[in-house]
């Protein structure tokens, strides 16, 4: 199988490689750039796990080729913030106890992300609608919900 | 109570337990830096993928592997022949023993058993492998209902060398005098009860990376299984090699839900992967790999129940008719009905009682655990046959159930089953959860919404949710117990170092649970250190003491024991110390805000301070006390005891035993079947609390999977035995609009006498209770139909369905 280039950002940084046509994006971030923030749940589109922003949307990248990536910027959770230094998103899932085992949080965070984006001041309907795409196994969403809220009112606090 | 353990004394004053904790480990997790399976690798590392067996029931005649063999990048193509000649059976705890491969050897036993393994340069070049691969299969009659494994004989038989039927086993007890209480009871409510399979269903799938160093012969497999330090050594067995030679090294799980409680297949398929072609070996299930293939599907189980009671409510017998589909394999035995007879009495005061089990053979996946591990289901069997006695009698089910209750002062209470229970007050969280529910004002609600034809249900359930499993539930049933092992402990190392900073060793991993929060409250407790002067490390095999890890509900109450013993030690050391130094006497010392002091003065000794002395001045220390700051600890189950040989009295086998009323309202849309959440209200007794804030992330957590099993989720088999729901586009977990916006979590705090801080379990949460509770909501909504909620999953359709029959 001949491989392709593509040329794509990644939470700010180019990147210039050869795939074969059909590797995953989810697979691409993941195993080809060591952005294993991104989780991989089912691979058919269900779960959201793979979630990240595509030109500031969400996708699943387990339901794109790499190469459909051209020229795209994309975000993963690598870009949000660091154990240290962590994105208003990420302190209020801290505070509010929204992940338990974790796997679903990045995606959680960036769906989250892409709300908050366009609209800084959701009502909690609105977060609900918003995030009611991506399963958590673990919380029960209350929480999750919680903490979206709570950071919405955090970054609103913070942007003045 | 003969037997019981020494009634502890409980701290009345706390600093870290009790407190709502940020989790510790959050930080790594929330910044996508968790390092689950998937996330990690070795140099040189080859990927695996498996060819799955299309039939329920079949023999191999034949496998054609020439094609995939011949495709560039594979490394490795093995059929179960070839690896059967150097990797044995899989581990199981079933007596006698059924015997099953990390690929099938002979013969396939239900759809999704592994049939070849390929390894290759990548995952994608190993999944274009299995297309090439031609298996000829003989076909065999599957087996999908239960009640026909009954009667199966001839090719229908799953397990030849077992016996000429389908049956696992077939056992009777009997618990009292049931025959008499029944004969003297004044009615007998029966009711038929149906439990569909469902499952843990993590986020995350089951996955293992082995390395085989030919240097030293010697295994190393990270993996996301629990129980590495309990039984792990038993994949050293299934590899042939010395358990010495085998370390597996954890790595946190992305959820479990009981699904990882000890997963066997995939570690020891890539570590026999990796040994045959000379590379490391990642083998991670797809979804599809893990619906079919996961070895965890939850109970199946078909009941004829009876309740035998007295005119004025008095429940005095209960009784059961119980058949398990157990699918293809038998991993934990029957343990499931031993953990449902650890509660088989609920919260009441019924003198005796029947269990007659028939578990079958099918062509299904085989059973594992899911969080209740099968006494989640005698919950709903239970609750739901007193909510039919209650509407027999003209009680509502608070008076029936009021009256019922084994009240305070009865604790220690031996149950008829023979398990005892430590401590509760079932009234207070019924009080609780009644005001916090506001049930009498709904009840006054849901009568004028019916005038204006809206049906508004309210469904009241008192669970038990028993905690920190011990051992002979798993052999106990068997006819020829087998190795009945009879401990399950927990250990800990705490190490403090040369600076004063304490490095916390668990046996037992992270898959979701908040063991590294909790350990570190419970340590910065005990030893009056600030939380952040606290590391916890994850112990592999190599490094192992005995840890049998979280399940059952256990992990809190067993880690809480053994810290308790460990820090005890450290304290102690620490006093010589000090006390030698400060020329004081010991029992005028006291360990406060992470200083030793001589009571009374200001004169004392920081742990840091204390902790550098015993590491690098041993000329100050005094006599008989080497260097270092460490001490280990394994703590043993509090309270078992050895089941009678008639199995008349099981043992005290789950203590532990906490209580919770959940009380959903809804509002059913009788022309959709949707179902709408106007209040739900979850009130637990778990003991004392740790961290109220996790505590109830397993309460609302538990509860968005019970209603997944209640209303939406079932791994189905049509008749030919095929998973039509092997994926989550059928297999329907609950999303955020089929779960309560607002789950009201209350706690009564009811302390345990036999444990540390007299905490008990609570990881299992609200799955334990929402099943019959919303099965009598949505009962209690229909009640005008006529319709009753007997069997699960109680989908909107379904919900269709009965309001048509009904009409």
């Amino acid at each position: 199988m001949d491989q392709l280039p593509v040329t794509l950002t990644v939470n700010g940084k180019r990147y210039q490689r050869s795939v074969d046509p059909r590797r995953l994006l989810s697979d691409f971030l993941r195993h080809d750039l060591g952005l294993t923030g991104t989780h991989v749940g089912c691979e058919h589109g269900v779960c959201g796990m793979c979630t990240v922003l595509f030109n500031g949307q969400t996708v699943r990248s387990c339901l794109m080729f790499a190469v459909q990536a051209e020229d795209a910027e994309l975000t993963t959770v690598e870009s949000l913030g660091t154990p240290n230094n962590m994105h208003p998103l990420q302190e209020a899932f801290w505070a509010k106890h929204g992940l338990q085992c974790g796997f679903c949080t990045p995606a959680m965070l960036l769906t989250a992300k892409e709300l908050l984006d366009n609209n800084p001041t959701p009502t909690r309907e609105e977060i609900c609608e918003a995030m009611s795409a991506n399963l958590c196994r673990c919380t029960g969403y209350q929480t999750i919900v919680d903490a979206v809220e709570s950071a919405a009112l955090a970054m609103q606090g913070g942007a003045q | 109570m003969n037997g019981a353990p020494p009634v502890k004394t409980h701290p009345t004053s706390m600093r870290w337990i009790g407190q709502n904790m940020k989790r510790v480990e959050d930080p790594r997790l929330l910044t996508g830096r968790g390092k689950y399976i998937d996330d990690m690798s070795v140099p040189n590392m080859a990927h695996a993928a498996v060819l799955r067996s299309p039939h329920a029931h079949a023999r191999i005649v034949s496998i054609d592997a020439t094609r995939a063999r011949a495709l560039p990048g594979v490394l490795l193509v093995m059929t179960g022949a070839e690896a059967a000649e150097q990797t044995g059976p899989l581990p199981c705890f079933s007596s006698p023993a059924t015997t099953q491969y990390c690929i099938a050897l002979d013969r396939v036993r239900h759809v999704g058993e592994a049939v070849v393994a390929v390894v290759a340069e990548s995952r994608y070049i190993a999944e274009d492998a299995i297309d090439l691969i031609e298996v000829e299969y003989e076909l065999l009659p599957p087996v999908v209902n239960p009640l026909d494994a009954l009667t199966s004989s001839g090719d229908a038989v799953l397990h030849p060398e077992r016996g000429p039927n389908n049956i696992a086993l077939q056992r009777t007890l009997t618990f009292g005098s049931y025959a008499e209480d029944m004969a003297g009871a004044e009615l007998i409510v029966r009711r038929k009860v149906v439990w569909p399979r469902s499952g843990g269903q993590p986020m995350e799938t089951v996955g293992a990376i082995a390395t085989y160093d030919e240097g030293n012969g010697k295994f190393t497999i990270h993996a996301n299984t629990s129980m590495y330090n309990y039984v792990g050594w038993l994949i050293a067995v299934s590899l042939k090699v010395s358990a010495s030679k085998l370390n597996l090294v954890p790595t946190i799980a992305g959820g479990s839900f009981g699904s990882k409680l000890f997963a066997h297949k995939v570690p020891v398929l890539a570590a026999t992967l990796a040994r045959a072609c000379g590379q490391p070996v990642k083998f991670l299930e797809d979804r599809l790999d893990n619906m079919m293939s996961c070895d965890n599907h939850g109970s199946d189980r078909i009941y004829d129940l009876e309740l035998g009671l007295m005119r004025d409510g008095t429940m005095v017998a209960f009784g059961m008719k119980v058949i398990d589909d157990y699918g293809a394999y038998l991993q934990f035995g029957v343990g499931h009905h031993g953990n449902a007879a650890a509660q088989l009495t609920g919260p009441y005061r019924i003198k005796s009682a029947q269990i007659d089990l028939t578990a079958v053979f099918t062509n299904k996946c085989q059973q594992g655990a899911y969080r209740g591990f099968g006494s989640e289901v005698n919950n709903f069997a239970l609750e739901r046959i007193v909510d039919a006695a209650a509407e027999e009698l003209g009680m509502s089910p608070v008076e029936i159930r009021r009256k019922n209750f084994i009240q305070p002062d009865q604790f220690p209470y031996k149950i008829p089953t023979g398990n005892v229970y430590d401590s509760g007050n079932y009234e207070a969280v019924l009080d609780k959860a009644l005001e916090m529910a506001d049930y009498d004002g709904w009840r006054v609600r849901q009568a004028e919404a019916l005038k204006q034809g809206r049906y508004i249900g309210i469904g009241l359930v008192s669970c038990q949710e028993r905690s920190v499993f011990s051992s002979t539930e798993f052999w106990f049933w068997n006819h020829d117990p087998g190795f009945a092992l009879t401990s399950s402990p927990e250990s800990v190392n705490v190490r403090i170092d040369p600076t004063g900073k304490a490095f916390v060793s668990l046996y037992a991993p992270f898959w979701g649970n908040s063991p590294e929060t909790m350990a570190t409250q419970i340590v910065a407790e005990q030893l009056t250190m600030d939380p952040s002067d606290i590391e916890i490390i994850y112990a592999d095999t190599d490094q192992g003491l005995m840890g049998t890890g979280p399940g059952g509900s256990r992990y809190t109450v067993m880690i809480a024991g053994a810290i308790g013993g460990a820090t005890l030690e450290l304290r102690q050391k620490m006093f010589k110390i000090a006390g030698h130094l400060m020329e004081a006497n010991e029992s005028d010392l006291e360990l406060q805000n992470g200083r030793v002091s001589v009571r009374g003065t200001d004169r004392g000794m920081s742990i840091p301070e204390i902790a550098m002395q015993a590491h690098f001045f041993r000329l100050n220390l005094p006599d008989g006390i080497n260097s270092g700051l460490d001490a280990r600890y394994t703590y043993d189950h509090p309270y078992t005891t050895q089941p009678s040989a008639d199995r008349t009295d099981l043992g005290v086998f789950y203590p532990i035993m906490g209580h919770m009323c959940h009380i959903p309202i809804i509002e059913v849309d009788i022309e959709t079947g949707r179902i709408e959440y106007l209040k739900y209200v979850a009130v637990h007794d778990c003991g004392t609390v740790v961290n109220p804030m996790t505590l109830a992330g397993h309460v609302r957590g538990g509860t968005a999977q019970g209603i997944g099993s209640t209303m939406y989720e079932q791994f189905y088999y049509d008749e030919q035995g095929q998973l039509v729901t092997a994926n989550f586009g059928d297999y329907l977990i609950p999303t955020l609009r089929e779960v309560p916006p607002n789950i009201e979590v209350g706690h009564v705090e009811t302390k345990s006498p036999f444990t540390e801080y007299g905490i008990k379990g609570g990881g299992e949460g609200g799955r334990m209770g929402v099943p019959p509770a919303l099965a009598a909501a949505i009962e209690d909504a229909l009640r005008p139909f006529g319709v009753k909620v007997d069997g699960l999953p109680i989908t909107p359709v379904k919900i269709r369905e009965l309001i048509r029959a009904a009409s």
